[in-house]
């Protein structure tokens, strides 16, 4: 597996190709639509993308943490993370193709 | 938010494109990003945040029902790590 990154210029150049819109429009396409996804989870809701996964919003309390370096103990404020859970779909196609190439 | 909403919502904001081709662009998004898992390679949209694969070693497992062990193979799960920007925004740093 060479692992290689995809970036915002790869999914726009797919995009651009896939559409035929030109490459600037892609680009800001792209970008709108990672906007718009996280102004909604900015707002506190859910985002779900069938046969892709969900991207839901979890308040964690406040607790105690400890500075590893230090030993020391430092409060964790509450506050929001951000989970995403695969769909099946997902799952599936990458365990499927891992079997396939060996 | 479902994956209709945010087409539905995108084509409200570019009135200019037809309603398929802001499917299209969704499809193509999201379709990218799970070939590249797929493949094995990561994806990392600063700010938003980034997508990896990581691998599950094999472990017996247990039916918690019966008790008895199984063997559970290898696998490979997607997994995302939020963005610092958004992970500010989440927590109305900005």
């Amino acid at each position: 597996m060479a692992a290689k990154t995809l970036t915002r210029a790869e999914l726009s150049e797919a995009v651009y190709q896939e559409v035929g819109l030109s490459r600037n429009e892609s680009a800001d396409l792209v970008e709108t639509v990672l906007k718009e996804i996280s102004d909604v989870l900015a707002q506190g809701e859910a985002v779900k993308i069938s046969s892709f996964g969900t991207f839901s919003i979890r308040q964690k309390g406040k607790r105690v943490g400890r500075n590893p370096k230090t030993g020391e103990e430092v409060p964790i404020l509450p506050r929001r993370v951000l989970v995403f859970r695969a769909s099946h779909v997902m799952k599936n196609r990458i365990n499927r193709s891992a079997r396939a190439s060996g | 938010m479902t994956k209709s909403e945010l087409i539905l919502r995108l084509a409200e904001r570019n009135p200019h494109l037809f309603h398929r081709d802001v499917e299209r662009i969704v499809a193509t998004i999201f379709n990218e990003v799970a070939a590249a898992l797929a493949r094995g390679d990561r994806v990392e949209l600063r700010g938003f945040g980034a997508f990896s694969v990581k691998r599950r070693s094999p472990r017996v497992g247990r039916n918690p029902r019966t008790g008895a062990s199984v063997e559970v193979s290898e696998k490979l799960v997607p997994y995302f790590k939020t963005g610092k920007e958004l992970r500010e925004r989440l927590n109305g740093k900005k």
